[in-house]
């Protein structure tokens, strides 16, 4: 069994003593892991940072084997991204959450070309917070969990939606609210595609995308705990922006 | 295996355990040990002995020694108001080599790492906030790795201390006797990002 693509790394564990295992995210074969020989030494460790993008072959007797990698580095993003504070910290939130969520081995490849995309953006801090905004949408969407926004799910109108169903992530409009209002979940006019007017309507959706991150994806995966990092970048984000 | 060479074997097999060495080579080891058994192997045993019996890590700084504060925090020559935080024993018995710095050390234990679940609570991050104020810290130098997870431990560190202290960290960038064509791309970007005038 052998394949050979380009692909993410999402993160690195140590094997013995010299050796690594990479856990990466590739468009043909999905979230794939494998040891790297050699991979702590000094010529590899500079590309094993998450989010670097790599030339991957994967080799192994069977197919259910962990295989090993071999690798060409094509890019790092790490450079880019320890300079800000909130680009490393949306780089920690995007690898850690894949690493969370993807099955074993199923493609994405959808998900993939957002993700390379949005890790490209790394650095800009202008435009990266509503980058992750969307990314998040299409991996809640990827996972299962998509929001259904089109239309209202109690009177069928697709004007005036401000509100989301915590439970079935439809969306609501303010006259089908009703009673419910205090339990839905604010819709603000970015999820439907708008620019946002600030970054405080971006954290407002981020956290109406979290509740299902965190009470319908994660539920789904054995109720596992939600990787800090996500939360780090959203408080990151609330924070008046630095130099 | 006869009873006689029993001990040997657990010698061999413990051996092997310690990093750098293998089975075979924790063999050649412990035959070499056993050769020169007056002059290595009973001042080795002895050494090991006292080391087992007084290591521990110092409670100012994490350093280890083999008494409750460590030299460097007994060294009064050294609180000159200046702690540089590391993450872990062999980094500050690196710094300690390259005999750049004379101030006092601070050991994190490790990095913050969302894979491993380390969070702020299990490094000692509590410690030094409460030294920065005890010791009359005028200086924290951020030595950590020039890692996703180091940098991210920095960030989260100067997050704590912003304001009440100054804070530095490292230079990233092209090693001393490095070859730029061999360089990788991140490190280029690093060196050119932090580039001085002449």
């Amino acid at each position: 069994m052998d394949w050979r693509d380009t692909g993410i790394l999402l993160s690195t564990r140590k094997h013995g003593e010299t050796s690594v295992i990479l856990e990466t995210f590739t468009p043909s074969y999905g979230r794939q892991s494998g040891v790297l020989r050699g991979g702590i030494s000094r010529k590899h460790t500079p590309h094993l940072q998450p989010g670097a993008q790599l030339d991957l072959s994967w080799r192994a007797r069977l197919e259910s084997q962990l295989g090993t990698f071999t690798i060409e580095p094509i890019r790092s993003r790490a450079a880019a991204a320890m300079g800000d504070r909130l680009s490393l910290a949306g780089l920690n939130a995007v690898t850690s959450l894949l690493s969370f969520c993807l099955p074993d081995r199923e493609p994405h490849p959808d998900l993939y070309q957002k993700t390379e995309t949005l890790l490209d953006l790394l650095g800009q801090p202008d435009v990266w917070p509503l980058a992750y905004l969307r990314w998040e949408v299409r991996l809640l969407d990827d996972m299962g969990f998509g929001l259904d926004l089109g239309r209202c799910a109690v009177t069928g109108s697709n004007d005036n939606l401000i509100y989301v169903s915590p439970r079935t992530g439809r969306a609501v409009t303010a006259s089908g609210a009703g009673e419910w209002v205090d339990h839905l979940l604010p819709l603000p006019p970015v999820l439907h595609g708008q620019s946002p007017m600030d970054d405080t309507e971006i954290i407002t959706a981020l956290q109406t995308t979290g509740h299902f991150v965190e009470h319908h994806m994660a539920k789904a995966l054995r109720d596992r705990p939600l990787p800090p990092a996500r939360a780090r970048f959203i408080e990151r984000l609330s924070r008046p922006k630095q130099t | 295996m006869s009873q006689s060479t029993d001990k040997i074997e657990d010698l061999i097999a413990l051996m092997a355990r310690l990093p750098g060495l293998g089975p075979r080579s924790a063999r050649r080891a412990v035959l070499h040990l056993i050769r020169k058994r007056g002059i290595l192997l009973a001042p080795l045993a002895d050494t090991l002995q006292e080391v087992a019996a007084t290591a521990r890590e110092c409670l100012n700084c994490g350093n280890v020694g083999t008494s409750d504060i460590c030299d460097i925090c007994e060294d009064a020559r050294r609180a000159n108001g200046i702690l540089c935080v590391v993450e872990d024993v062999a980094d500050l018995w690196a710094m300690e080599r390259a005999g750049v710095f004379k101030g006092r050390y601070h050991v994190l234990g490790g990095t913050l790492s969302a894979l491993d679940g380390v969070g702020p609570d299990e490094l000692r991050i509590p410690q030094l906030v409460t030294r920065v104020q005890a010791e009359e810290i005028t200086e924290v130098i951020l030595a950590l790795n020039a890692t996703i997870d180091g940098q991210t431990t920095v960030h989260y560190i100067a997050d704590q201390l912003e304001n009440r202290v100054e804070l530095t960290s490292l230079a990233q960038g092209v090693p001393i006797g490095g070859e730029l064509d061999y360089l990788d791309d991140g490190t280029i970007t690093a060196a050119m990002n932090a580039r001085k005038k002449l």
